[in-house]
Formats: C-alpha cells, structure tokens, sequence
C-alpha cells in the first residue's frame, strides 16, 4: 500500500523532511516504525524511544499498535505541547 | 447549542469582541473566558515557534469542543489558537464557555485547557540566549487529563 508519512517537531528534524510517500506491507502504525527504522540510522535514532512517540491515523490520535487498514495518511509526531 | 467556534491562525485576534459574541440570549448567565500567553523564560526568551498539523488540528480542537458541549449545558463554546512566531507577551490561544450557570462554564472552560494541552497537535519551540529547544510535554498535563475521566 501507499501511505502519506508526515513527521512534527523533533521527529521532522530528526529524520530531515515534514513528509514523504511510503510503499509498505506493514501491517500495524509498530510495524511501520520497524521498516521504518531498518532503513536509514536517522529513522532509526528518530524513532529509538517508543513511548515519546504518538502516531496519528488519518488525522486521528491512535495507539502505536493500532492496523493501518486502508488509512492513507500517517503521521508521527512527540507529545503534544498545546495551550 | 450552537456550534463550536473554531480557529486556527497566525493572526492576533480580538478577546473583548470574542467574549462578546458568547453574550447571546437571555439565558446566558456566565461567560467565561481564558487567555493564554507567551511568557518569558528564564533563559530570555526571543521568541517561540508553534507548528501544527494543519489537517487535523480543526477536527481535533471540534473534537475537545463537542466533548464539552456533551458534559456540560453549553449555549456556545469558543476555542481560537495561534501557530507561526510568538514573542513574550503575544496571545497564543483563548477558550471561552457560555452557559446558564458559572460552575458549568468555569469547569468546562478548565476542561477544554486540560485538552488542549495534551490533545490538541500544537509543538512549542523556543529559541533562547541558549539556543532553540523543543517545551517537552509535562506529566503533570497528562495527570490532570486522567482526572476528567476517559477521554
């Protein structure tokens, strides 16, 4: 499938762009961070600590373990820092 | 029950005329409002960056408001937030709750600050004497969200 990746605040920094097409088999938003970070050491640092990581699914907050299903759109970004 | 009033700018907006706009009616009997600042910080603060996922930032602040609207009788509920460069003293985002009676007004205004802090997809950058640093989101914040229950 082809999936929209979108990275915020440190996670862009870290891996160096806002946003990229991703071709995937992953099945879950966990196992996309897997081949994520089996590709490159910068998505491999970026994504080294799980639990400062949230993850959208179309624009929804969602736990890391939840399917991708036919979601178009991911996005991986640090807790929020609002109001 | 109106509507929530939601938006998302770069630009200043008007406190006193948003207040006004929830002063609707003749059952309006408490009009709360709260205003969030840029303050300075110990390392002097130049300014501070706010960036946002822009697609899902409107569907979740309608999100934080209709869940308000739902617990509380509400007759309008405002929720205005800035991105872009911010500087000490510069507004960053209002809330403000109408209803019949201050205690829901004043709690759900409380609600919707305690949401927007954790929930809402806003990152903070400030850029200091030191050099720019992301704000790391506090547990206290998400504590304070466990309190309102399951989200």
């Amino acid at each position: 499938m082809t999936l929209q990746v979108l990275y915020f605040a440190w996670l862009r920094e870290r891996i160096g762009q806002g946003r990229e097409t991703v071709e995937t088999e992953a099945e879950t938003i966990a196992d996309l961070i897997a081949e994520l970070r089996a590709r490159e050491d910068r998505y491999d640092l970026a994504f080294s600590d799980t639990s400062a990581l949230r993850a959208a699914l179309d624009q929804r907050l969602v736990p890391l373990d939840t399917p991708l299903a036919d979601a178009r759109e991911v996005a991986f970004f640090p807790p929020m820092t609002g109001g | 029950m109106s509507a929530p009033r939601i938006i998302v700018t770069e630009a200043d907006f008007d406190l006193g005329a948003e207040a006004a706009r929830l002063e609707d009616g003749p059952d309006t009997g408490a009009v709360v409002t709260f205003t969030g600042r840029v303050r300075d910080v110990k390392d002097g603060l130049h300014y501070m960056q706010l960036e946002h996922y822009p697609s899902m930032t409107e569907r979740a602040l309608t999100d934080i408001a209709e869940q308000a609207q739902a617990r509380w009788p509400l007759s309008g509920v405002t929720i205005i937030h800035r991105h872009g460069t911010l500087r000490p003293g510069d507004r960053i985002m209002m809330v403000a709750t109408a209803s019949r009676h201050r205690d829901a007004a004043l709690q759900s205004a409380s609600f919707l600050m305690d949401y927007l802090k954790s929930r809402a997809p806003f990152w903070k950058k400030e850029v200091t004497d030191k050099g720019a640093s992301w704000v790391e989101a506090r547990q206290s914040d998400e504590d304070a969200l466990e309190s309102w229950g399951k989200d």
